[in-house]
């Protein structure tokens, strides 16, 4: 036996350090693996404090259906659509860095994405200002994604974020914001997960009417979908709206309700 | 006088020890896996599930009819990628369990015959951390100078303490059916 342990030397990547390929709001460094497509289907109420009226929030709802997919097992792809401000989005998310012990010991993972969002909201140009132009609705997101899983419960992950915005009103918005995510999960049981996300934007201007975007959720897995139950400060789904343009406070207790849940297809079968 | 009596039966018995180990060295033939596949398959009510390991490693003694082998759980490759992460991750939580074995002895296998012939596995079988003795049949076979050695099983699962969730209770077997299959040449 100490024979063949000594024969199987190899490198053991780290796998699931995070349960879907989103951690709260943001993205987690995980991507699909080659041909698997994943359908996801976010969702965010109206906030709880808006009373009885509303429902407490349920009488308002916000959706970004979206298609992530494996093209190999480092690169991903994925589109999009949030009806906060009619947004079609789509980025590339490729894995740079794998975690690993054995032969090859390396301490973190790292992903890099690249992401663009496309406003159709409003309708007209003109509806904005007579110079405004339809390339004026662009917005565009590179993140670096760095997670460590520490132990099979325990992952933490920081993730340095730039959001370029095309057209922005100068007297309280910059064009390039800066921002780093932090965030984690703690697995509860085999099935079920904690997480928890704070972007800083460090961009932000002093007159700034937005806040910084917290949010706590639970990651519910069973079989080929995942629950992740989510409370958080904004309803936006695309990283220029939650990063840079969330309206509301959290500790006010503008807290939203919502929910990300996944379905994975494998659709190439590999050998 | 009978002192060197002693002395000479004394060198003698060592000759005959040493020279009895020497040739024991020499007739033990080992072998080594240099193809190998341990698959695994349930049978489930909505979908069966199987799964095939070809990086197990593997040494067999004809002489002495011991045979160890060791799997890597992450090398078990599935069609579906998001179950080879559950299978890694909730069921043989492979980070705290990297490794399966085997370590025995088969029994019924004469190296002289030709053909496939009927053997026996016993020892201890260990999945999931959980160790356990057993007894697999198989068949095994010489021919030129590779040995080749199937073996069919059912491994239980709550016998190896691995915990199915009621969810997908339905879709995983209790019992799933383990085939091995190694091709040994000459070390």
């Amino acid at each position: 036996m100490n024979e063949l342990e000594k024969e199987t030397k190899s490198t053991d990547y780290t796998f699931a350090t995070f349960k879907g390929t989103r951690l709260v709001n943001g993205h987690t460094i995980e991507t699909k693996p080659a041909g698997s497509l994943e359908f996801i289907f976010q969702h965010r109420f109206g906030a709880v404090n808006g009373g009885l009226y509303e429902m407490f929030g349920l009488d308002e709802a916000y959706v970004r259906l979206g298609l992530d997919y494996g093209i190999t097992d480092k690169l991903a792809v994925s589109i999009g659509r949030n009806s906060v401000d009619k947004t079609m989005d789509g980025f590339l998310k490729y894995r740079l860095l794998r975690q690993s012990t054995g032969e090859k010991s390396f301490p973190f993972s790292m992903t890099v994405l690249g992401g663009m969002a496309y406003k159709l909201s409003p309708k007209e140009n003109s509806d904005v200002s007579p110079e405004f132009e339809s390339v004026d609705r662009l917005a565009f997101t590179g993140q670096l994604l760095i997670a460590r899983k520490f132990t099979s419960a325990l992952s933490l992950q920081l993730v340095p974020t730039i959001v370029h915005k095309n057209a922005v009103d100068q007297s309280f918005e910059k064009n390039d914001q800066f921002a780093l995510g932090v965030g984690g999960r703690l697995k509860v049981t085999k099935s079920i997960a904690l997480t928890t996300e704070y972007y800083h934007n460090f961009s932000m201007m002093d007159n700034s009417p937005y806040y910084n975007s917290i949010g706590f959720g639970i990651d519910i897995e069973t079989g080929g979908h995942v629950f992740q139950l989510i409370m958080t400060n904004g309803f936006g789904l695309t990283e220029r709206a939650f990063i840079t343009e969330t309206t509301e406070n959290f500790f006010d207790g503008d807290i939203h309700f919502g929910f990300n849940v996944t379905r994975t297809f494998q659709l190439k079968h590999q050998k | 006088m009978s002192k060197t009596i002693r002395a000479s039966t004394t060198l003698f018995i060592f000759l005959v020890v040493w020279l009895t180990s020497l040739t024991v060295g020499i007739s033990q033939q080992r072998y080594f896996a240099e193809k190998s596949s341990v698959t695994f398959f349930s049978d489930g009510v909505i979908e069966d599930i199987s799964a095939t390991n070809a990086k197990v490693t593997s040494i067999y003694d004809i002489t002495t009819g011991e045979i160890a082998y060791l799997i890597s759980i992450k090398d078990f490759q599935f069609v579906n990628k998001l179950m080879q992460v559950h299978f890694n991750e909730k069921y043989m939580e492979s980070e705290k369990y990297p490794k399966s074995s085997f370590q025995g002895k088969v029994s019924g296998f004469d190296a002289t015959k030709a053909g496939s012939q009927s053997v026996k596995a016993t020892g201890k079988i260990t999945i999931h951390g959980v160790t356990k003795d057993v007894e697999i049949p198989g068949t095994a076979e010489l021919k030129g100078s590779l040995v080749f050695v199937k073996a069919k099983f059912p491994v239980k699962l709550l016998d190896y303490n691995i915990k199915v969730p009621q969810i997908v209770w339905q879709n995983i077997a209790q019992t799933v059916e383990v085939t091995v299959d190694f091709t040994y040449r000459p070390l």
